[in-house]
């Protein structure tokens, strides 16, 4: 079947079996494969994109549900004035060490900041509650995905 | 803790640089095994035994090869003609790679399908049809050792029970005599429960053996490429030269990664039976259900102790459960791993460890989960034992551990089971954490709360780790000494290339080892490129596990760098028209002693050793260290947990955990501190949460991420991190290791906690994870 996803800003129209997930679609047929799959049980949130604004994990979405949609993942984060706050907050504050659940948990920090421009501690930790992590304990993710909020509201507040 | 000796830009010891893997991580641009896209790569997947103990009567798998765009179906009878059925593992035991004969675990390999594509390869799993006939399943170790038990490695020829190893250690006479002196006998029997690392990432491969060449680019999640090589040449019969492992970015090991899995074997086979890359890459239940799994050592621990509280000796008896297979991956000459170093931190001259293992229808493994070689458990035990021996003699867990401290100045200390300790400071390292926590208030509180009809309790680990596998005198995996590389490039324009025999899963190499060069040399860390994973591109080495990179290879890198810094200080001694002997190296500067105004750089030297060198010497810039460590690396730690227990549900909370690490010196205290924000994690993890079972069945509970619980952020508590340094007198910079410190400590001290809560009912022991209804029904009983 056709479908046609927005990928971080470029269309992308494709021939898919309708039982492709959106995970599989976004790193085998558009070779993006900063998006990770951990798990098979929707527990992990490695595969994590926004759709339309929203985290979802991709590995229970099917491509075809995701048609018309805009879909933003790791590689898009990046805007034309450098890295996202996230990025460089979690780079900044240690917040990875293998890097396999970073994608997932930055796009998680991002859409919480969008929503949510001073989260705490405990608002952080609810909202990545669904995106494991194996190494860092978190600690770190929740001080970067903080930093990040700040930065952005200072920057805000200064424009 | 030491102040840097090189300034930031050269970022040398002791910064917190910012890490150089981070920029691909972030962007989405990490190179994961699953992200390789060789063409024409084909997918396999394996068919795996839904029954835990099974004879295997037939596999019919041509409905499956009918399938569209299935290339083949490989069987345990088509390894066979190969030779390759079977394999052995780490512990020197035959692993079965597809089964020929039957099945021993749930999740065993049977068969394995070629596709196009993976969803075609998982399809066709469907399509085969294996008869079973079922066999009686076995599912503990004492199940397995009871007389008339079914025979579950009836292929091993001598092999007559279930038994798979049997160990001991210690002097038995002189325990017997301590325990004959003892005023009290205090005894612990507890279960360390079955766990899995489950990195985020799990474990795959790319095989892509060329049919013409012979030559065989392995891609795989490996955290031993070097050994892994190998192995593979050992087992599949290649020329070494001709196998190229390539372990790319490593999304976690923690163990998981060392061992040598079927599915590796399989697709290497496959690819070199078809002519094209075979990819395959595990699902989380495949991961959970049939790699290396830890711990699951059943243990009685004897005290025995004086009334004055003094420990006098140690007796401890061991039951592992080993699944299926003796795949254990230790040190050749341990069968229980560095157990034996279950004597702790304490200074007692007497203790005896006997250890058998068993083998049960369930996944082989006994990996070292973020953990050197079964320390965890040990450390477990002892710390566990020394909190009830307190309660016994009637005197406060902290003090029980004073007074029977090794004390700084007996260091080097050997201890009953023939461990050297390097260093160490332990009442420096409990008191500093104690007064941190605040300890006297808190018993206070802890007593007025009791009035109340409030749990508190607060638990203490005080642990000591044996890393860095190791001397070669001592140590070896399948006979390869545990021995570790580095060599160092220095270019003309002053930048270099470090290659590792390690290889790093998230702990940080690129950078952490980048600095220990740019102290010895003054090349700033960000100049200094670190290479490893690749074994066509990299010196030999055993990996990275048991905590190892640091003390062995970091070593290793130190000691390569210090050659380079010599040939230098000849060359720079020629630059300034000075003695050698004269010339003193500081952050990259090379001055002439007592004229400091005399001097030339790093770079003014690399740049000399291609154009302009001294009479006779060799051009060039690099070399390469061999490092055989003196001895192992003993880090250590002191951890205090408070928690308050429900005692209407039994559910528990951390209200606070201090830890306090010495891992000597500190290379990046940043990503020290992440190492072990993340290990006290995993301890937590397990104390909690984390753990596999079984049913009678054999049917694993735990296969997937809703059954297997590991810690969510929301759950995980917040830690305050404190440290002492005291550094390693025999390693070249004086580092210890830390990557595993936090997992081995910490579930003591908040198994210790919880009991510390109900201790005054008379609860001496709730088995891990310490989950809810298991501290009800134990308040329930005592009362
Ligand atoms: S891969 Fe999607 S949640 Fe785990
Ligand atoms: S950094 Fe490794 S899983 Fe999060």
């Amino acid at each position: 079947m056709e479908v046609n996803i927005t990928i971080n800003g470029s269309e992308h129209a494709s021939d898919v079996e309708p039982r492709t997930l959106l995970v599989d679609h976004i790193r085998r047929t558009v070779g993006l494969t900063g998006t990770h799959v951990g798990c098979d049980t929707t527990s992990c949130g490695a595969c994590t994109v926004l759709m339309d604004g929203k985290p979802v994990k991709a590995c229970t979405v099917l491509a075809a549900q995701a048609d018309g949609s805009e879909v933003t993942t790791v590689e898009g984060l990046k805007g034309a004035d450098g890295l996202h706050p996230v990025q460089q907050a979690f780079t900044d504050d240690h917040g990875l060490q293998c890097g396999f659940c970073t994608p997932g948990m930055m796009l998680v920090g991002a859409s919480l900041i969008a929503e949510n421009p001073d989260p705490s501690d405990d608002d952080v930790r609810w909202a990545i509650s669904g995106n494991l992590c194996r190494c860092t304990g978190y600690i770190n993710i929740v001080k970067a995905i903080r930093t990040a909020a700040a930065r952005v509201a200072e920057s805000s507040n200064g424009s | 803790m030491a102040a840097p000796t090189t300034p930031a830009e050269i970022g040398g010891i002791g910064h917190s640089v910012q890490r150089k893997e981070d920029a691909r991580l972030i962007e989405g641009q990490g190179n994961f095994l699953d992200d390789i896209d060789l063409p024409s790569t084909l997918h396999m997947a394996i068919l795996r035994s839904p029954l835990a103990h099974a004879r295997i009567n037939g596999i019919d798998s041509e409905a499956a090869m009918a399938l569209d765009g299935v290339l083949a179906v490989v069987t345990g009878d088509l390894m066979d003609q190969h030779g390759l059925a079977w394999m052995p593992t780490l512990s020197g035991d035959t692993q079965a790679v597809l089964a020929t004969d039957k099945v021993r675990y749930q999740g065993q390999e049977v068969a394995a399908v070629i596709a196009t594509d993976p969803y075609i390869a998982t399809d066709a799993l469907e399509l085969i049809e294996v008869d079973y006939e079922d066999l009686p399943p076995i599912t503990t170790p004492q199940q397995s050792l009871e007389e008339g038990a079914a025979l579950i490695r009836d292929e091993k020829e001598g092999q007559t029970d279930n038994l798979a190893y049997t160990w001991e250690t210690g002097d038995k006479g002189a325990t017997e005599e301590a325990f004959a002196q003892a005023d009290r006998v205090v005894t612990l029997e507890t279960h360390y429960p079955r766990s899995h690392p489950a990195p985020l990432e799990t474990c795959g491969i790319v095989a892509d053996v060329n049919s013409v060449t012979g030559q065989a680019t392995i891609y795989m999640t490996s955290q031993a490429p070097h050994a892994h090589r190998t192995l593979f040449a050992m087992v599949a019969g290649l020329p070494e030269q001709n196998i190229r492992i390539v372990s790319p970015d490593i999304g976690g090991g923690f163990g998981n990664k060392v061992p040598i899995y079927p599915g590796y074997v399989v697709a290497t086979a496959a690819s070199l039976l078809i002519g094209q890359p075979v990819k395959w890459v595990e699902s989380r239940t495949e991961n959970l259900i049939s790699t290396g799994f830890a711990r699951d050592y059943y243990m009685k621990g004897e005290l025995a102790v004086t009334d004055e509280g003094r420990i006098l000796g140690l007796r401890v008896n061991m039951l592992s459960d080993q699944g299926a297979f003796y795949s254990d991956a230790q040190p050749t000459q341990f069968r229980a791993g560095l157990f034996h170093v279950v004597t702790g931190s304490y200074d007692f001259p007497a203790a005896h460890i006997d250890c058998k293992g068993a083998f049960t229808n369930k996944a082989p493994g006994g990996v070292a989960y973020r953990c050197s070689f079964r320390i965890t458990e040990a450390s477990y035990l002892i710390e566990r034992l020394v909190q009830n021996a307190a309660y016994e003699v009637g005197i406060d867990p902290a003090e029980m551990r004073l007074r029977n401290f090794i004390q700084p100045e007996q260091f080097p200390y050997e201890t009953a089971t023939g461990f050297v300790y390097d260093s160490g400071d332990y009442p420096t390292a409990l008191r500093t954490a104690l007064d941190e926590v605040g300890y006297e208030d808190l018993r206070r509180e802890q007593a007025e709360a009791r009035a109340e009809g409030r749990l508190i309790g607060i638990g203490i680990a005080h642990f000591t780790e044996a890393v860095g596998a190791g001397p070669s005198r001592t140590y070896d995996i399948a006979g390869l000494k545990m021995i570790d590389s580095a060599e160092l490039r220095v270019h003309p324009t002053g930048k270099a290339i470090l290659k590792l025999g390690v290889k790093t899963q998230g702990q940080g190499h690129e950078t952490t080892f980048a600095q220990i060069v740019a102290e010895v040399l003054g090349i700033p860390a960000i100049d200094i490129k670190v290479e490893h994973g690749d074994t066509d591109h990299t010196p030999y080495g055993l990996g990275t596990y048991a905590s190892r990179s640091t003390p062995v290879g970091g070593a290793a890198t130190a000691v390569v760098a210090r050659k380079l810094a010599d040939k230098s200080k000849k060359i720079a001694a020629h630059l300034l028209e000075a003695a050698d002997e004269d010339i003193e190296l500081a952050s990259g500067v090379f001055s002439v002693a007592g004229s400091p105004d005399r001097s030339v750089t790093i770079q003014d030297v690399a740049l000399a050793a291609y154009t302009n060198l001294p009479e006779g010497m060799e051009y060039g810039l690099e070399d390469v260290t061999y490092y055989d460590p003196p001895n192992l690396t003993y880090p250590y730690g002191s951890y205090i947990v408070v928690v308050e227990v429900d005692p209407d549900t039994g559910v528990w909370q951390v209200q606070r955990m201090v830890a306090l690490d010495d891992c000597g010196v500190r290379i990046n205290p940043m990503i020290v501190e992440g190492q072990i924000c993340g290990g006290l994690t995993e301890g937590f993890a397990m104390s909690a949460m984390q753990w596999i079972t079984f049913d009678e069945d054999g049917n694993c509970i735990g296969a997937n991420f809703m059954d297997y619980l590991v810690p969510t952020a929301w759950e995980t508590p917040k830690f305050e991190l404190l440290a002492t340094e005291v550094p390693s007198p025999h390693h070249p910079i004086g580092a210890k290791g830390v990557g595993e410190s936090a997992t081995v400590g910490s579930p003591a001290a908040f198994v210790n906690a919880v009991i510390d809560a109900v201790a005054h009912l008379g609860v001496r022991n709730i088995d891990m994870p310490v989950l809810p209804d298991r501290v009800w029904a134990a308040i329930d009983e005592a009362s």
